[in-house]
């Protein structure tokens, strides 16, 4: 199709083509030409949020709970800076977005006029590509190629900038080819390498999948493939917080999540394994503790879509560049074809050394009857929504750790939290991109009151558009991860690692028309948490939680996978030397 | 993009990149990149060397085919086996980054510099001057009664040398190009 229209119609044009159905976004005077095309028409809905970090979280939202790409539009100068965090965060976590962006006309540029921000300066090292338009010929190919760049290869947050006389002027607009563009990722594995790795899965007595979000992002499909594998073969299988929900938390094979606070069981896994198959995870420094130590006697094989992933942190001896879902299908093909081996006896010993290992029983905690402990009421959290269709996002802190450790997930596309960029605030707007896109779903966004009040503001999104998010604030008053890290670290000296001057959240929730919960008291905790689940609308649920509870187990930093500490009394002078100089 | 003749990047299994990664030996590369000419590319490029804290030794760019809008930038590095290998995957996954050789180890290559310097001086330092610039085979390329302005190309040493020689006899300024450099034969 080739027709001619204004700049902003293309806009408009090309969302519509790309098949976007939502945007996030906040006006402003630059943006205004796309705005009134906004107005003018009803397959692209607009979402208005109450601050343009929201928007991008919720675009991010969106996008991991779909695996479609998040759309956003904001205005010029500040309305793009305040998307810079949001940008970087999903970059790290390898999220597809695209942000439009208005930019002065194309004659101010370059004269400090009134909103101008340099953003594709700003913008250029925390998006995987950007541009900016000057002709609004170039316009529509331009954002096909945004959106075909955000998706392909390891996906990331692309941003275009439109500036408002190119909105203006006429151009010809012509439907998306993504085969013309050049930026054409690999995404089939080499054979002989996965011939490789296959043959070392044959005679592994100690094998360990290490998966990751590249499972996710690589669809469905990869979850599905990556479920046969681990079944067929019986080789036990771990996740980072990115990865959650590719195998199912009731898998017979699941070891949980590993890492710094992972599971005793995954993180001996790792460190005693002697083959790792590290499945679209990158080795961040979360999850290998001291490198000079970390699982010293593998033969470690990483399929990852990025070629720049392989050997940056860890020396793979068998590297597989190519998409998640394609390599697995040809390994699951070859593995089959070679008579489906493994090495049953040395597997059996495996599995019943990592059953000893599961009997330290790392989660386990003892509710008493006076202040709910945050495990606790996870764990009731988790038992009284495991049959719902259930979508959780995180803020960051303590709660995120405890919720990746005590919920269950058992689908891919069901957690959404800030993994690489770790961004208080993310989870409340990324639960309304959740629930705009799962409008039955019950969404929940477990939040420490600190992270949650860095984008508060958006109670006001959630009462304009009725989204039934569920807001479950565990509040122990404190920064807590914070605060654990002083008490390990700074001699328990709390340096401003104290929620004050603290709202009363339920008023918070009413003075918005929303529905607010207080529960402190173990007793009343699954009445309460009944009636956050069941309530026909968005909650803020401030649930009143144990404050100086320390997020455990821990590999403190600088130490190795098996020096994991596991209870309260191990953590005195715990982190010494080099690793106090880690973060 | 074929007809300017580079080879495909070394791969794992090329016979000459057998290197250790992990050594902690600080290597010196020669890197060819073929890049869209598009606004901000070289601003990306060097963003990834400063935000990933790489080292650029020198740094030349200009289009080299107009019609296949293509630019080359030539970039000499240093770095641990490990860090370059990186370098050169964070470059590929740049969008408008096309190519990216490792001239020190597909070599060999040819790398030549051009340097401009003025030299200052009457007398003896001047005719001594002259004298080491015909060694060296560099030009005047303008002249004054008290001063010369040599041109000179060579590999980086060669013109460092020469520098080195004009010091004493009044060097005042000194241009140089960075390294340009190609792989030898077809
Ligand atoms: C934007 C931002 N600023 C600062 C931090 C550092 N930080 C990490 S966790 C944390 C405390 C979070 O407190 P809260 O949200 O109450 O969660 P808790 O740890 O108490 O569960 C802070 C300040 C961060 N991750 N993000
Ligand atoms: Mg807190």
């Amino acid at each position: 199709m080739k027709r001619e229209m204004t700049g902003a119609g293309i806009v408009v044009q090309a969302l519509k083509d790309q098949g976007v159905d939502v945007v996030f976004g906040y006006p402003g005077g630059a943006a205004l030409p796309i705005y009134d095309e906004i107005f003018q028409q009803n397959d692209v809905r607009h979402i208005l949020v109450r601050h343009e970090q929201g928007a991008i979280h919720a675009a991010e939202g969106y996008a991991r709970s779909t695996g479609k790409i998040g759309v956003v539009l904001v205005t010029s100068g500040p309305g793009v800076t305040n998307t810079v965090t949001g940008l970087t965060d999903a970059l790290l976590d390898s999220i597809p977005i695209v942000v439009l962006s208005a930019q002065v006309p194309t004659f101010l540029i370059g004269s400090d006029a009134f909103q101008e921000a340099d953003t594709v300066g700003i913008t250029r090292p925390c998006t995987k590509h950007n541009w900016l338009v000057k002709d609004t010929e170039k316009l529509a190919s331009t954002l096909h190629e945004a959106f075909h760049v955000a998706r392909s290869g390891r996906p990331g947050p692309v941003l275009v900038d439109i500036p408002k006389d190119v909105q203006f002027a006429t151009g010809t607009y012509a439907s998306a080819k993504p085969s013309a563009s050049r930026y054409q990722p690999t995404v089939k594995g080499d054979m002989q390498e996965i011939t490789e790795l296959v043959a070392a899965m044959e005679k592994a007595k100690r094998p360990v999948f290490y998966t990751g979000g590249g499972v996710i992002n690589s669809g469905p499909a990869a979850s599905q493939l990556l479920r046969e594998l681990v079944d067929a073969t019986g080789f036990p299988v771990t996740s980072t917080l990115m990865g959650l929900g590719a195998y199912p938390a009731s898998g017979k094979n699941w070891l949980g999540m590993l890492g710094m606070h992972g599971l005793y069981e995954a993180n001996m896994a790792m460190h005693g394994c002697d083959l790792m198959i590290n499945v679209g995870a990158r080795f961040d420094d979360r999850i290998t503790g001291l490198i000079s130590a970390f699982s010293p006697k593998s033969t470690k094989a990483h399929i990852d879509i990025d070629p720049s992933s392989i050997n940056k942190v860890i020396k793979a001896d068998i590297p597989i560049v190519g998409d998640v879902g394609h390599v697995l299908e040809d390994i699951l093909k070859v593995w089959k074809a070679r008579g489906r081996k493994t090495n049953k006896e040395a597997l059996g010993k495996w599995q019943s050394q990592i059953s000893q290992w599961r009997k330290v029983e790392c989660l386990a905690f003892t509710q008493g009857d006076k202040a709910i402990r945050p495990q606790h009421a996870l764990a009731r959290l988790q038992e009284l929504t495991k049959d719902h269709d259930r979508y959780i996002t995180t803020e960051v802190g303590q709660h995120q750790m405890w919720a990746a450790q005590h919920l269950g997930f058992e689908a891919p596309n069901r957690l959404m939290t800030s993994g690489g960029l770790g961004t208080m605030g993310y989870g409340f707007p990324s639960s309304i991109g959740v629930q705009m896109a799962h409008p039955d779903a019950l969404v929940i966004n477990v939040a420490g009151e600190a992270s949650w009040l860095m984008n508060m503001q958006e109670l006001g999104t959630v009462s304009q558009y009725n989204l039934p998010v569920k807001q479950f604030i565990l509040n122990n008053e404190r920064l807590g991860m914070v605060r654990q890290w002083q008490e390990l670290l700074h001699g328990s000296r709390y340096s401003h690692s104290w929620s004050e001057s603290l709202p009363d959240f339920v008023k918070l929730a009413e003075a918005f028309g929303i529905k607010g919960i207080i529960c402190s008291d173990p007793a009343d905790l699954d009445d309460a948490l009944l009636e956050m689940i069941n309530h026909d609308g968005p909650v803020v649920f401030d649930c009143l939680i144990e404050k100086h509870e320390n997020c455990l187990p821990m590999i403190p930093s600088g130490k190795p996978h098996n020096q994991m500490m596991l209870n309260e009394d191990e953590t005195a002078g715990a982190i010494q030397g080099a690793g106090g100089a880690l973060v | 993009m074929s007809a300017l003749k580079i080879k495909k990047g070394a791969t794992k299994h090329s016979a000459y990149n057998l290197r250790p990664t992990f050594s902690e030996v600080e290597e010196r590369h020669t890197l060819a990149i073929l890049v869209e000419n598009e606004p901000g590319v070289l601003a990306r490029v060097i963003g990834l060397f400063s935000g990933r804290g790489y080292n650029i030794e020198s740094l030349t760019v200009a289009e080299v085919d107009h019609t296949g809008h293509l630019s080359r930038i030539t970039i000499v590095t240093t770095g641990t086996p490990q860090v370059i290998e990186q370098i050169k995957a964070q470059l590929g996954r740049i969008v408008p980054v096309y190519e990216v050789h490792d001239l020190t180890v597909e070599g060999p290559s040819v790398e030549r510099e051009l340097a401009i310097m003025k030299v200052v001086g009457t007398g003896e330092k001047r005719v001594e001057a002259l004298r080491l610039a015909d060694i060296f085979r560099a030009n005047v390329v303008d002249s004054t009664l008290e001063s010369f302005v040599f041109e000179i190309t060579g590999v980086p040493e060669k013109i460092g040398a020469f520098a080195d020689l004009m010091r004493p006899l009044g060097l005042t300024e000194i241009a140089r190009t960075g390294v340009a450099a190609l792989l030898r034969g077809d």
